[in-house]
């Protein structure tokens, strides 16, 4: 096979090339003079190993495509396991889920808790951004715009006005379903890459005036000192912060340690999640969540029965940029203070690739990619700066095999009963 | 009596293509009236206009008395004007029901809250919208396939599907885009006879564009030639199997 060797040398060749550019050479400067030199002979043979499996790779392509092709199944819904397909098994094992994520703080370190508030803000925003692409079918580029005007909502209706977590949570969230009716309002007559285009835009638009905007949000330096939510009224704090005030541990005349606290944000957070995931599985059953599907499948339909289609997908972009803001609110919470730089883009393509990868429209998925999106990078921390490398990779190979995503979403259909 | 449907001096253009020109229509209560001519004589162009899809060039449009040109499809489909397409065009990953309540959605309930809740009201709601649907899956004989997905249908089965779900919406005046293509002389028969049977029972008009000339002729009440965009003749169908113009622009001029 004489093609099948000249294509598969020329291909681990190009990798050479390439990856002596990149790792081969090293660039130094002595003195005033900058020289290029050769790098560690490590690098070097590290290069050679990649190139020789590049080679076998493109020489047993065949092969190799054969397995592939198997993984990939065959693009329709996977059927759930065996142990989970009625909906009485579904609930046992909810609750069985939901009972252990409830015990974790308590059995786990405190940095792993830590983590797993972050992954439950994730999958908080996976959800809500979830309704908005997955289910109405509309690409969101500036989602993070949402998320920043809820954690600034909080933060700023502390600092003004000095208004509690709980009182700030709802305006926090009508401020962020105000925003997206309002930008939904003129581009949702835009369709496809128009409306991700602008969605994009409107992201910026929201972290640049965050960071110009400087008499009202503090600019770059951000806001510093945000309160943690209280229980009741009972901080978490070792000492009350005013006169009068009680604090969780002497309450309960219980030593102070600052695990309570941790613990306490994870259970809040897991409380917001699984309320979030309650709300979107009622809408979906909704009408409005049948017409958000009708509408990604056909629009003219839709307009021929009557369904305004741009009220519609207002819905859903409210609904969505509302989960945005409760997210962003406790976000601002936990992390005590917020920047502009917490809200950029990348953030955006973050979420829209949990909700990729999850699997569009199906909240199994989205919470499975939340979590492996958000702990993945933890455990590789490792491998520093090796770790985008290896998060591109992933998205790369799981666009290959699995396009639909981890779950791919089945929706619950109406059935008609007969009797 | 008052028409239910009258249509003036319609008028299409797409930059110079005079695509409907000068078409009138009247379509009264309880008729069917169809619209006929050659292939691109701009029928389908006269439908999209009627039914808010196009914004006509000039002419009026009047529903129930009411203005209806350069208000939006869904506003038209909203006051009982409803129309199907001429490649079926439903919600393929659906089932038949859920397509039935889609279509419902304007009688739906949609207050969030009682949503979330699934109050009394709420349920009593939707068993409606599933009562109602499943009335008609009964009448277009797919009451069988009603939890089926309805990509999956036959193509004769989602023709029907696609009028069931306009008559749950229950429109006062319904538009059949070439019903009976692709449909073998069976079911074509089954079609004509729930043509009438809407018609009669339901007391419903309805407005047909069509190339069977068997249907055309046996069903309807009146008839409307468009050739080329220009109105030909009308008439009632024995007026227009005897008109030499459209003997002419069908078969062409010796």
């Amino acid at each position: 096979m004489q093609s099948r060797f000249s294509s598969a040398a020329l291909a681990a060749g190009v990798t050479l090339i390439l990856g002596f550019m990149v790792l081969g050479i090293s660039f130094s400067v002595e003195g005033v003079v900058p020289t290029l030199e050769v790098s560690e002979s490590h690098k070097i043979i590290g290069l050679l190993i990649g190139a020789g499996l590049v080679f076998l790779l493109q020489y047993f392509r065949a092969e190799v495509s054969k397995v592939t092709t198997k993984m990939k199944g065959d693009g329709q819904a996977h059927e759930l396991p065996a142990f989970m397909r009625t909906e009485k098994q579904q609930r046992v094992l909810a609750f069985w889920a939901v009972g252990a994520l409830l015990l974790f703080p308590f059995l786990s370190s405190r940095g792993a808790v830590d983590i797993a508030t972050l992954t439950l803000i994730y999958v908080m925003l996976g959800l809500g951004l979830n309704v908005v692409v997955g289910l109405a079918g509309l690409l969101d580029l500036g989602y993070v715009g949402f998320y920043a005007v809820g954690a600034y909502s909080y933060a700023l209706l502390n600092l003004y006005f000095d208004m509690s977590f709980w009182m700030a949570l709802p305006i926090a969230g009508a401020l962020a379903a105000l925003f997206g009716y309002l930008l939904g309002f003129p581009v949702l007559r835009l369709r496809g890459d128009y409306l991700a285009i602008v969605t994009l835009g409107f992201g910026e638009i929201i972290r640049i005036l965050l960071n110009n905007w400087t008499e009202l949000t503090g600019g770059p330096n951000g806001i510093a000192r945000i309160p943690k939510p209280t229980l009741f009224g009972l901080e978490f704090s070792r000492r009350p912060s005013e006169e009068g005030a009680t604090t969780f541990h002497e309450f309960f005349g219980i030593s102070y340690s600052s695990e309570y606290k941790v613990i306490f944000l994870y259970l809040m957070a897991l409380l917001l999640v699984l309320l979030t995931i309650y709300v979107i599985r009622r809408l979906v059953r909704m009408p409005i969540g049948r017409a958000w599907e009708a509408l990604r499948e056909d629009d003219i339909a839709c307009r021929s029965l009557g369904l305004n289609p741009t009220n519609i997908k207002l819905g859903a972009f409210t609904i969505g940029a509302s989960f945005a803001g409760f997210a962003g609110s406790f976000f601002a919470a936990r992390q005590g203070f917020i920047s502009p730089e917490s809200f950029t883009f990348i953030e955006s393509a973050i979420i829209l690739a949990i909700v990729v990868l999850g699997g569009m429209g199906s909240q199994l998925g989205v919470v499975l990619a939340a979590c492996a999106m958000t702990i993945l990078p933890e455990m590789a921390r490792e491998f520093d700066e090796y770790r985008m490398l290896l998060f591109g990779l992933m998205m790369v190979l799981m666009m290959i095999w699995r396009p639909q995503g981890l779950l791919p979403m089945k929706r619950p259909h109406l059935e008609l009963k007969r009797d | 009596m008052t028409n239910l449907l009258t249509v003036k001096d319609l008028t299409m253009r797409f930059g110079g293509l005079l695509a409907v020109n000068g078409v009138n229509l009247e379509v009264g209560e309880k008729q069917i009236v169809s619209v006929i001519g050659p292939n691109g004589a701009g029928k389908t162009t006269v439908f999209n206009c009627v039914s808010g899809f196009y914004i006509p060039t000039a002419g009026s449009v009047m529903f129930q008395g009411k203005e209806m040109r350069g208000k939006p499809g869904f506003k038209i489909a909203q006051e009982g004007m409803v129309r199907t397409f001429q490649n079926v065009r439903l919600f393929k990953e659906m089932t038949v029901i859920e397509n039935l309540l889609v279509a419902q959605h304007m009688h739906a309930e949609h207050n969030l809250l009682k949503g979330f809740f699934m109050t009394s009201d709420f349920k009593k709601k939707e068993q409606e919208l599933m009562d109602r649907a499943a009335h008609w899956l009964e009448k277009v004989g797919l009451l069988d396939f009603a939890n089926r997905e309805a990509g999956n249908l036959a193509y004769g089965q989602q023709r029907r599907l696609e009028i069931a779900r306009c008559m749950v919406t229950e429109p006062k005046l319904l538009m059949l885009d070439e019903p009976a293509a692709g449909l073998n002389p069976n079911e074509t028969k089954d079609l004509d006879e729930l043509i009438v049977h809407l018609k009669d029972e339901q007391g419903i008009s309805i407005l047909l564009i069509e190339h069977d000339m068997g249907l055309v002729m046996g069903i309807s009440d009146q008839i409307y030639v468009v050739n080329q965009g220009e109105p030909l003749a009308s008439g009632t169908p024995a007026e227009i199997q005897a008109n030499p113009e459209v003997i002419k622009a069908y078969l062409g001029e010796e």
